[in-house]
């Protein structure tokens, strides 16, 4: 497609674009921001486009309609200061040598192509970039820059500037990165799938032919061929197991990959004892089939989702540096630097860095994200504050009191649940890895019966027929089972918007039986305004009201405009607005004051609620509260049936009653807990023998998701921060949770189905051998057609019962 | 029938260089970012002028 065929029809006009932010595609709130004839919803967003404008890159909307980040926040200055210092920029980047830099950042906003376009093109901005280039699928631009022209510190300030603003985490970065998808398994798995076609293909004629028709010189050659072909299948792409296998004897432990290993070891060695000694070609075609099927069913199983981490602890949340104030002035100091008695600067919107008193400022700390309360809390000088906080509204400063690990939430890390090692310890209780023991026991059992008994009749028959035991006796089709089901429902999963660490989880998951919520950022998400006082206001208030707190970007004011809808504009007179007191105008010759009780000069006696709107004498409260989620009440009243039900919240107890109507059992709703006491719900649940699934969204929540057997965390943007978890579910998704838990639970079915098929198999392979009737052309017949029924049985069977839920496959 | 043996040599050869160009392509990590290539092709280096008359820009960071 020619793209300069585009431009003329996607170009937008203004007038069509009258309420849509030309640069983002929100709701144009007033009528403020005009440039070039175009209508934005903020000046931020006015001031991107400018930009791009400017520097001639406005082929950015034409690749996309409203391609744009919302640009409600500007950057303050200093935000990115802590960038110039030596020791934290010499961190991220991937090279330096003083002149040319080169520096990886992860974009969580990055969402369409002309995302990609602009920042491929970042050099035309400012020419101290060489050039810049995008991963699309990982979200990380790799900028290459002169450092002389432009610091790191600039770029990222430009990039946050033109709305893409970078996570920087030195965790994220650092070497204690998860390690990326494995590229030498792709390799072990290109060239066994290489050697095995190839193998298979020299090993037709032996299979075809009766004994004695294929010309003796090219029977030959067809089998040196395949000793060749097969060496770097049985030493390279095979390594895996033998290295895994000798891992677990090393432990005393007999793994899955045991007898599988001792099955490619018998069947190499007598393939090359037969074809050494002219008996026949061997069963080298079935050996590499094997491993080649098992390593894409690892493959497969590893499916790794780029961008996001499920590892993530609190440091990630918390900023890399913080401004401290010394007698030199205000300087950045790393977070593992930081001192008790330093006295720390934060802005709005910064996060407390560890537990601290506040000196001087007025403190409205937001801990919903670490306690789970709602409402922000209006903190006194010289009280104490917490790490985790976010702090909004002016600047405050504060002085350390503990050290950043040692702060109140932070110790949560300390705590023994995070010392264990959740993947190992779910994979030490799978049902394979159960199953493998008794497996090989069973296998090493039978072999040794099958050898007595031919010893007694027929000594001669004992190699071929033990041998051809333990070599047709290899799970490989009970591996697969487990391995292409779960790799299936991996899949299915994602499609529907619930993301796993690994497959592992999914046998945890089918295992629940008592799920527990969070509530504050899970079952519900933001406020609402509920009037609680007062009359309620007419239409033409209600655009009064509007055009007082369209133009303020207060929270309050906001979920104000919300509540009340469009309207329409109005000339506003005197409008003002006084900082965390709220604003004020005369719109019509009616004065409208909204804002706090003392803002608003109500009379005494007023019943309490949170926010109040004055109309000349009129006046009515507002009450703010949490809004729950869409789809939450359905998907809450649909697993009642089916499984135990809590919910723990930091909160207060305001909703309980509104909560009652889905929760039956009262007793299952705790209010008012603590991190750690939430941790310890989970544990006395299990206790009580109960496979708990906690659904929770902070890092209050991190404990308890740790702690629980399987912890989702529930994501608006699964890009954000998310607190260490097992899977994450996209918040958008929620009404289809029972059907996923539903998918869970049959997932062990399945496996065992298409385990009892694999095991007929092996039973009938089992049967042919001890008769010491096994020939190669049998297994190399048995060998894929096994291989494909499983795969077939565990797919289809796995995408039948999703579809069946009313999943998306 | 001694082509036989030229034959399967070549065909071994020529799938040893698929084997090749595949790690080659795994390597150079093409898999790396599939979504990517796809949007970059369309494209062009062509510099589009400005909507409007260029204004001197400064980035405006508020304190």
């Amino acid at each position: 497609m020619d793209f300069t065929e585009r431009k003329d029809i996607t170009l937008p006009t203004t007038t069509k674009q009258k309420n849509d932010c030309f640069h983002c595609g929100s709701t144009c709130f007033s009528d403020d921001f005009v440039f070039d004839g175009r209508s934005f919803c903020c000046d931020g967003c006015k001031l991107v486009y400018e930009i791009l404008n400017n520097n001639g890159l406005c082929d950015y909307y034409n690749i996309q309609k409203h391609p744009g980040l919302a640009q409600i926040k500007s950057i303050r200055n200093g935000k990115y200061g802590y960038l110039d210092e030596d020791t934290i920029s010499q961190k991220l980047f991937k090279f330096s040598d003083g002149k040319n830099a080169i520096v990886t950042l992860y974009i969580p906003g990055v969402h369409c192509s002309s995302c990609m376009w602009l920042l491929e093109n970042l050099h035309r901005i400012n020419t101290g970039i060489i050039d810049s280039r995008l991963n699309f699928s990982a979200k990380e631009v790799t900028v290459h820059f002169h450092q002389e022209k432009i610091s790191l510190r600039s770029v990222v300030e430009l990039l946050t500037t033109i709305g893409y603003e970078p996570y920087i985490s030195l965790e994220d970065s650092g070497s204690s990165n998860p390690p990326k998808f494995s590229k030498q398994k792709i390799y072990k798995l290109g060239v066994a799938g290489f050697c095995f076609g190839n193998i298979m293909m020299m090993s037709f004629p032996e299979y075809l032919a009766h004994h004695g028709t294929i010309e003796h010189q090219y029977a030959g050659l067809f089998r040196i061929l395949n000793l060749i072909l097969s060496i770097p299948v049985f030493f390279y792409s095979a390594s895996e197991f033998f290295v895994s296998a000798w891992a677990g004897l090393k432990q005393k432990m007999l793994n899955i990959d045991a007898p599988i290993v001792l099955a490619l070891v018998i069947t190499y060695a007598r393939s090359i004892y037969e074809i050494f000694s002219g008996l026949g070609g061997g069963y080298l075609d079935s050996m590499s089939g094997i491993v080649f099927f098992m390593l894409v069913g690892r493959v497969v199983q590893e499916r790794a989702y780029k961008s996001l981490s499920f590892h993530r602890d609190y440091k990630s949340y918390f900023p890399i540096a913080v401004s401290v104030i010394t007698s030199e002035g205000v300087v950045s100091k790393m977070l593992a630097d930081l001192k008790t008695n330093d006295v720390v600067c934060v802005h709005h919107e910064e996060i407390i860095p560890a537990d601290a008193i506040l000196l001087n400022g007025k403190a409205r700390i937001d801990y919903s994200f670490v306690t789970g309360e709602t409402e922000p809390v209006h903190v006194p000088e010289g009280a104490m504050l917490y790490a985790g906080g976010k702090q909004n509204g002016e600047q405050i400063t504060i002085q350390i009191t503990k050290p950043v690990a040692g702060s109140y939430l932070t110790s949560l890390w300390n705590h023994r649940a995070f010392k264990t090692d959740k993947a190992s310890k779910n994979i030490r209780e799978s049902v394979v890895h159960t199953l493998s023991t008794y497996f090989t026991y069973i296998l090493l059992a039978l072999a040794a019966v099958t050898a007595l008994y031919w010893a007694l009749h027929d000594p001669s028959k004992i190699l071929p027929s033990v041998s051809a035991m333990l070599i047709v006796a290899c799970p490989c089709a009970l591996l697969l089972a487990a391995s292409y089901t779960n790799s299936n429902l991996l899949r299915i999963f994602s499609n529907n918007g619930l993301f796993m660490r690994d497959a592992s989880v999914i046998e945890q998951f089918s295992k629940v039986n008592h799920i527990i919520f969070d509530k504050t950022g899970t079952i519900t998400q933001g406020v609402e305004l509920v009037q609680n006082s007062g009359k309620s206001m007419n239409l033409d208030e209600c655009r009064w009201v509007y055009n007082i707190v369209k133009s303020s970007i207060h929270p309050m004011s906001r979920a104000m405009a919300e509540h009340l809808g469009l309207q329409k504009s109005q000339n506003v007179e005197k409008w003002q607005e006084v900082v965390s007191q709220g604003v004020s105008g005369v719109v019509e010759g009616n004065e409208i004051r909204v804002g706090n009780i003392q803002f608003i000069g109500a009379v005494a006696g007023q019943k309490h609620s949170n926010f109040y709107v004055r109309i000349n004498d009129k006046i009515c409260g507002f009450s703010v509260l949490p809004h729950l989620r869409e789809g939450v009440s359905a998907t809450i009243s649909s697993l009642q049936q089916q499984y135990k039900l809590s919910l723990l919240s930091g909160d207060n107890d305001k909703q309980r009653k509104a909560l009652q109507l889905y929760f039956t059992d009262d007793r299952t709703l705790l209010f008012n807990q603590q991190p750690a006491d939430k941790l310890a719900y989970v544990e006395k649940c299990q206790k009580e023998g109960d496979n708990v699934l906690m659904l929770g969204d902070g890092l209050n929540d991190a404990g308890a998701l740790q702690q629980s057997n399987v912890g989702i965390t529930l994501a608006d943007d699964i890009n954000n921060f998310t607190p260490g978890c097992d899977a994450i579910l996209d918040a958008k998704k929620i009404a289809v949770f029972p059907s996923l838990c539903k998918l869970a639970r049959s997932s062990g079915r399945m496996i065992n189905f298409a385990f009892v098929v694999s095991i007929l198999y092996n039973l009938i392979g089992l049967t042919i051998s001890v008769q010491a009737k096994m020939s190669p052309m049998i297994a190399a017949i048995l060998m894929p057609l096994s291989t494909l029924t499983i795969v077939l049985i565990s797919t289809g069977l796995s995408a039948f019962v999703a579809k069946r839920f009313g999943l998306k496959i | 029938m001694s082509a036989l043996y030229i034959l399967i040599i070549a065909s071994i050869v020529v799938a040893a260089g698929f084997l090749v160009a595949f790690i080659w392509s795994v390597k150079s990590n093409q898999y790396e970012d599939r979504e990517g290539a796809a949007m970059r092709m369309l494209y062009d280096n062509e510099i589009s002028k400005p909507y409007t008359e260029s204004k001197f820009f400064k980035p405006q960071i508020d304190e």
